[in-house]
Order: C-alpha cells, then sequence, then structure tokens
C-alpha cells in the first residue's frame, strides 16, 4: 500500500514498508539528504522536521504515522533561504561543521512560529534537544533572536541587543566587498 | 568530463615547469589527473569544458566568466579552514572576494602536508602549512594573469597593477577581466620569484569574514560523505565485534537474507556487512543476523584492569622525557612535599556525522568519496585493497561532520570499499550513532602521578610528572624505547620556572584503540598540569594567580594570555556570593591560551554549574577574526 502524504508543499507518495522511519524515507528513498542521521533513538535532533508544524525527530517516527499529514524538510522551508531563521544564519554565519544545523534550523523555525519573541530560556528549553558537537550555542541563540527581529522588526528584544557577535562581519565590511 | 585534449593546457607545457622552491607549488603535471578526479559537474570541469578559462596551478582555476575557483586541499570540519584557505589565496590573488568558489582538492602528492608527508588535515597544521603556499599560489597567479593583460596590450607590466579581479593599464586606461585573460595566461611560465604583499596591504587576510559554505549549510545542500548518492548504490552496514581485536568465528545470515531489500551478506576484515537497498534495510538485516564472535585477547579487559595496569605501570620509573637539575636528590631535601594523582578516561570523539564511506569499485578504477581527514591514507587503504595503482583511487573528500582527529583514519573507507568490491556496485556504507561510539581510536585514558617539593617559603623546587598511558604512536611503527612524545605533550614542557624538573613515562597499552584528538596529548595533559601547580599553590599558601604569574617569568607568552584573561574576569575581585574562580593557563601547537572560570557548586545534586568563561588567546596571526571567536566559544563548550 503506497503511503500518501505532503512533502514541501507538494504530494507524495512512497511505497516503502510503513514502519520504516521517515528520516531513511526522505534520505534513500526520495534522496533529500537534507534531513541528517545522527542517533536514530531522538536523542540528537539532527533530523528534525516539521510534521503539520511541529518539530518531529523523523528517525523515530515511522512514515506510515505521516499518511495525509504536511512534512516539511529543510529543503522545504524556503526556496531561496528567505525563511528568517535562514536569513539569522548567514548573518551570523552560525554553522561550524554545518551537520546539525538542519535541525538546529528547523526547530529554531517551529519555535518562532509559536512563540515569535521567546526568551532565552525559552530557547534553551525549545532547543535542548538539539546537540551541537562543533559548540555553536552561542550564535544559534543569537540568530534566534535575529530571526525574531526580521519577522518583526519592531520587536527586538532585549537580549539581541546584548550583542556578542562583535567579531562577526559587519555591514560595513560587507558593503566594501569584503564578505559575503 | 573533459577529457585530456581539450585541456585549455597541454600536459607537456605543464611537465616543463616542474616545481617551485620547496612550498609544493607544482604546476600542471598534475592537471590531467586533478581533471579526472573531479565529478563532471564540477565548477571547474564545466568551465574548462566551456573554454576561455584556465587552472593556473594546483590551487587556483579563473574561468572565463571571471569565476575564481580555489582548490581547498584540506578538509573542512568546522573549523572554517575553506573560507581561511581561500582568503589567504584571494588576497595575494588581488580577485574579486565575491567571484570566489571553492571545490576539494582531489588526493595527490602536490597537496601533501609537509608536516605529515601525506595529504591531511590535522595537528592544527592547515593554516599554518599553507600560508606560505597559498599566498605565493595567489601572487603568482596575478603575476601570470598581469603579464598576459600587459602583452595583450604590448605594454610593460610594470605599468599595469591587479585591483579586485581585473588588471589596470592606468595610462592607457585600459582594463581586462581575470577571464578575459586567463587562457592566455595559462600559456605565461610561472614566475621564478614570486615577492609576497607586506602584511600592511592585506585586504581580506585579518578582516571578519563571512564563511563561504554558510549558504549551503542553512538549506541542506551541503554535501557531507553521508550523503553522497551514486547510480545503483547499495547501502550497508557492518556488524563489528562488541570486543576490539575480536573477529568472526561464524555467522548465519538466513534471517537477514529473509528481510526483503537485503541483497547480500559478507563478511569482510571489520565484520559481517549486510548489503541492502536502503539503510534501514541494513540495519534490520544485521538485527536478524547471528553472529559467533572469536573475541580474542581482549576478552577479560575492563576498566578496572585498565586502572590497575595504568597504577602499577605508574608505580615504576620510565623513558625520560625531561629532566632539569637534581629532582630525584632535591625532592629529599624539600620541606614539604606534595604528591597527586590524576586520571581521565577514554574519550570518544562522537562527531555529529556517523562514520561513512562510499566506494565505487571496478576492474579499472576505484571511486571513493569520504568525509576524511586523511586524504593520502583513504587512497592508500583503497589502493591496498583493488590492488589498483594509487593513480587509480580517486578520492572526493566531502564536508565532514566534525572530524576532531577520528577522521585521520580510514576503517570506514576499508569497509566500503572491501563491499563494493564484492558487490560490483557502489556501496554506501554507514556507521550507526552506537557503531561510532562502540569502535571509534578513543581519546586515550590516562594516569598522571605527580610529586612535587616545596621550599621553606613554599616555593616549588622539585616537579616531578610520571605519565602512564597507552600510546598513539605505537600504531603506526615501533617505539624506540617504548617512548612516546605524544603521551607526554605539553606535560614534557612545564613553562613554570622549576628549577627541578623530572617528567618520564611508562607505556601501558590496554587493549583500547587510540587515536587523534582535538590537541591530542594536551587534551588530558593540560588538565594535569594546571591541577597540580593549583595543589603546589594551595600546599606552599600561594595565590594561584601570582603564583603563575612569578613562575612564567620566563614564559612571555603564556603571562601575556594569563594577565589579559585574569585582568578581564576581574580576577582579584570577590566573586558573586556563591560563586568560584580558578585559573589556568596551557601551549600547545603553537596556541597559546588562558581561562577564568566562574563556577558555583550545588552540593544537594554534587553538581558543578559554570557560569563564566573568560578566554584569552594568542595564536599568532589571525586569518579570519570571525572563524576565532567561533573556535574559540566551540573548543570551551567542546571542553566542558
Amino acid at each position: 500500500m503506497p503511503i500518501e502524504f505532503t512533502l514541501n508543499g507538494k504530494a507524495q507518495r512512497v511505497n516503502v514498508a510503513p514502519n520504516m522511519p521517515l528520516l531513511w524515507v526522505l534520505r534513500d528513498t526520495l534522496g533529500m539528504t537534507g534531513t541528517k542521521f545522527g542517533c536514530g533513538m531522538a536523542l540528537c535532533g539532527a533530523c528534525t522536521v516539521h510534521i503539520n508544524g511541529e518539530a518531529v525527530r523523523s528517525c523515530v517516527t515511522p512514515v506510515s504515522n505521516v499518511a495525509g499529514k504536511q512534512v516539511v524538510t529543510i529543503e522545504g522551508l524556503s526556496e531561496d533561504r528567505s525563511h528568517p531563521v535562514q536569513r539569522a544564519w548567514i548573518e551570523l554565519d552560525v554553522p561550524q561543521c554545518g551537520y546539525c544545523q538542519s535541525g538546529q534550523i528547523m526547530s529554531a523555525a517551529a519555535l518562532l512560529a509559536k512563540n515569535s519573541q521567546p526568551s532565552d530560556a525559552e530557547i534553551d528549553d525549545a532547543m535542548r534537544g538539539n546537540i551541537c558537537r562543533c559548540g555553536t550555542y552561542h550564535r544559534i541563540r543569537l540568530a534566534i533572536h535575529r530571526a525574531a527581529r526580521l519577522k518583526d522588526p519592531q520587536a527586538e528584544s532585549a537580549k539581541a541587543r546584548a550583542g556578542g557577535a562583535e567579531l562577526l562581519p559587519t555591514a560595513e565590511f560587507a558593503a566594501q566587498g569584503g564578505g559575503k | 568530463m573533459s577529457g585530456r585534449e581539450s585541456q585549455p593546457i597541454n600536459r607537456r607545457s605543464f611537465l616543463k615547469r616542474g616545481t617551485l622552491g620547496t612550498t609544493g607549488l607544482l604546476i600542471g603535471f598534475y592537471l590531467p589527473e586533478l581533471r579526472q578526479a573531479h565529478a563532471a559537474d564540477s565548477v571547474a570541469s564545466n568551465s574548462a569544458a566551456s573554454g576561455g578559462s584556465v587552472t593556473l596551478n594546483a590551487w587556483i582555476h579563473v574561468s572565463a566568466d571571471d569565476t575564481v575557483t580555489i582548490f581547498i586541499d584540506k578538509s573542512e570540519m568546522g573549523q572554517s579552514v575553506l573560507t581561511g584557505l581561500a582568503m589567504i589565496a584571494a588576497d595575494e590573488l588581488e580577485c574579486d572576494w565575491q567571484k570566489v568558489r571553492t571545490e576539494f582538492a582531489p588526493a595527490d602528492k602536490v597537496y601533501f602536508n609537509p608536516q605529515f608527508g601525506a595529504q591531511g588535515t590535522g595537528a592544527s597544521t592547515a593554516t599554518r602549512t599553507s600560508w606560505e603556499p597559498l599566498r605565493k599560489a595567489g601572487a603568482a597567479a596575478r603575476m601570470m594573469l598581469l603579464q598576459a593583460a600587459a602583452q595583450k596590450w604590448g605594454v610593460e607590466p610594470s605599468e599595469c597593477r591587479a585591483e579586485k579581479g581585473a588588471i589596470l593599464h592606468a595610462p592607457t586606461g585600459r582594463r581586462a577581466s581575470y577571464g578575459s585573460v586567463a587562457q592566455a595566461a595559462g600559456k605565461i611560465p610561472v614566475p621564478q620569484e614570486i615577492p609576497l604583499k607586506d602584511p600592511r596591504a592585506f585586504r581580506i587576510i585579518g578582516k571578519p569574514t563571512r564563511r563561504l559554505d554558510t549558504p549551503d549549510k542553512v538549506n541542506g545542500r551541503a554535501e557531507f560523505g553521508i550523503d553522497v548518492r551514486r547510480e545503483n548504490m547499495l547501502y550497508a552496514v557492518v556488524a563489528r565485534c562488541p570486543v576490539f581485536g575480536g573477529q568472526v568465528a561464524s555467522f548465519d545470515a538466513s534471517k537477514a537474507k529473509a528481510i526483503p531489500g537485503v541483497k547480500h551478506v559478507l563478511q569482510i576484515s571489520s565484520g559481517v556487512a549486510v548489503v541492502a537497498d536502503n539503510t534501514w534495510t541494513a540495519m534490520e538485516g544485521r538485527r536478524a543476523l547471528d553472529v559467533k564472535w572469536d573475541e580474542g585477547p581482549n576478552a577479560g579487559v575492563t576498566s578496572d584492569t585498565i586502572r590497575k595496569l595504568f597504577a602499577e605501570r605508574a608505580s615504576r620509573p620510565g623513558h625520560i622525557a625531561r629532566k632539569d637539575g637534581d629532582p630525584e636528590a632535591q625532592i629529599k631535601r624539600a620541606v614539604r612535599k606534595i604528591e597527586a594523582v590524576y586520571e581521565v578516561p577514554f574519550l570518544a570523539h562522537a562527531t555529529m556525522e556517523p562514520q561513512n564511506c562510499t566506494a565505487d569499485v571496478s576492474a579499472e578504477r576505484c571511486d571513493v568519496w569520504a568525509p576524511t581527514q586523511n586524504q593520502t591514507n583513504a587512497q592508500k587503504t583503497a589502493a591496498d585493497i583493488t590492488g589498483l595503482d594509487p593513480s587509480k583511487v580517486f578520492v572526493h573528500t566531502t564536508f565532514l561532520g566534525g572530524g576532531f582527529g577520528r577522521r585521520f583514519e580510514s576503517d570506514y573507507v576499508s569497509d566500503a570499499v572491501e563491499a563494493s568490491k564484492a558487490v560490483g556496485k557502489p556501496v554506501k556504507v554507514t556507521w550507526s550513532r552506537e557503531d561510532d561510539i562502540q569502535h571509534d581510536f578513543y581519546r586515550t585514558a590516562s594516569y598522571a602521578r605527580f610529586t612535587g617539593g616545596l621550599d621553606a617559603d613554599g616555593w616549588p623546587t622539585v616537579w616531578m610528572n610520571r605519565i602512564a598511558c597507552p600510546s598513539i604512536m605505537a600504531r603506526f611503527g615501533p617505539l624506540k624505547d617504548n617512548f612516546d612524545a605524544r603521551s607526554v605533550e605539553i606535560c614534557d614542557a612545564v613553562p613554570y620556572a622549576i628549577p627541578n624538573i623530572l617528567v618520564d613515562y611508562q607505556l601501558a597499552e590496554a587493549g583500547i584503540p587510540v587515536g587523534f584528538w582535538r590537541s591530542v596529548g594536551a587534551s588530558q595533559n593540560g588538565f594535569f598540569l594546571e591541577s597540580f601547580i593549583d595543589e603546589i599553590a594551595a600546599e606552599g599558601n600561594k595565590e594561584p594567580y601570582e603564583l603563575r604569574r612569578r613562575l612564567l617569568r620566563n614564559a612571555p607568552r603564556h603571562l601575556r594570555v594569563l594577565e589579559t584573561a585574569a585582568e578581564k574576569a576581574g580576577w582579584g575581585t570577590p566573586a558573586p556570593a556563591g560563586r568560584f574562580r580558578g585559573i589556568a593557563v596551557v601551549s600547545s601547537y603553537f596556541g597559546y591560551v588562558a581561562q577564568v572560570v566562574e563556577i558555583s557548586v550545588d552540593r544537594t545534586k554534587r553538581s558543578l554549574n559554570v557560569h563564566r568563561v573568560v578566554c584569552a588567546l594568542d595564536c599568532g596571526r589571525v586569518v579570519n577574526p570571525s572563524s576565532i571567536d567561533a573556535q574559540v566559544k566551540s573548543s570551551v563548550v567542546y571542553g566542558l
């Protein structure tokens, strides 16, 4: 029995074992490798996708569970890196190795969809399940505040203004063509 | 893919060029291989095929459309080396940074790291060893482009200058973009004298610069090893013996093979590989395997036996790594004596991306796609397994989802190459997280014994330190006198002015594989050193910062970072209620770091909370301050 769901806005039908985790359907069956395998036990967050708007660990989600649902992966967050979280991630140069970042971004996007101005504590709570072995947590937190401001320019949070990213590329430098 | 005939520069003209100095700027001879080694869809191949573009040397390719491709011969595992190396080359090249693209270089002798005699990324050498060759590569390419433009215009090269991706001739106001003269530049002889910029004229080096790889890391496009897909590719996982050094005794694959999608079950050198049409099915197949293991000589090894071994070894004198003065005699004269033992456990690297590799073996060639820190060894590993000449093994380096030294190994490469060779199709081997943690080459456990002697005023006069632990280097060849300098790394370089010092090493092989790790020996030895100097301070009733300052009088770079960290952290002012501060300073791999950490202790939970870390770093010249900021914060988190 094929399983049907909506993937990044398009109808998707797959003919796989119903207990196959969504992660492997995405990666191996559909060739969408932006969603990462980290642990297979919902412990690291690298495989995070949105199912009906909720951040979910695809490595422990049988594909049969998403029948009839809306699945969004990192590839579908925006077509052109224009999602506020992606823009903030680029602006603050968050990734290092980058392997966990699809999951980090998907968790952050789900958080901001529900809470447009999260506090540090709310960010820490929502992002707790996403491990970054490089330790990019400082910039992740700053970038979530920044993304909140990009979504709603009127509401810059106190934390975002507090900075901590003074070594990051400045707008001035970018304008000189030195940044990218 | 473009063939040899279509190369913009023919092979013979490259051969004439030879090498430039000792920096490895070997031009052209490697170009055909370079082309072959790159996928058909690579930037450079496309542009080469489109005509008018040229690879000016092993690192720099200029396309007719003015795109500059810089080949990155080091592995990008988060440390931002891709951007940093591009910055170094681009600064001398005087190209337009907005037009810079990068590609990972293939495995080739031209890219050997002079520190290793192999192509590899580790030991904090990437930027240091690339600094001069990449500046020269950029400068040489710029000179060739300038010469080509001058020839085209019939003017003196001295009247021309390079600026932002173009050659300018001020007297006539003429301008030629790099792309427009790239092909002609390829015919210019490589300059023998390559003057480099005055560092004060750097435009890119030293400026905070956004990483070139960030855009592809926010939308899932960056290709890690685990993301590689080839036509007709199969997916494999390997069942490995739970005891290190054990082997397959026998196995029953009938249940595994009964699972739809499981294609092959085969024994390879690391265990039993289950090959299927997707990763999950391969994992299911592995669960259904029945393997009997011959656990081998390490079956009886436990944490307890290892600890006893270390303690026993540490009770005997070892190979002397450093001796100043007469510590054995002076310890007997010490007014006060203090002893301490520190132990640290084995640690798994736990890169976010589990180990993996994709290989495609045929009779004529072998392609390996790997998130590797060690291209030369990956190539050699595949050549040994396939029997092919290394020149027929093409290593395609992907992004690495973390490295930390784990990916200096090639065990995942042999898994994939053996499996592909056996089944005759491309095979991707993926390790599960459990495989990754259980079958690492661990940061070694280590046991450190210290004895300190103090004079009547409480100042240290004797420092004796014995390390007992397994050796990493013993894996690569017999040790002389059972001594591995890596094991005592930085312990043998105690920076403190103490007149009598003895540091010795006892090899203690535990039956657990050990390997390189971020900062290697310094990762545990820094902790040992700085803990014991604190205990000496306490024993002598000295303030720990002041004691260090006084004893670092012959170590100016240590002293400077120590003083900077202390000042920025407000050392000497009262800590907030319930909080405590500690200070430490360590140097390894030419970097000098001091930290002040502010903690509180939760006695009911028996836990420490870290509230603030102030870090001062002297790493010499900074290429990209934004990357340094990221790396320092990252290292603090990694250490915690």
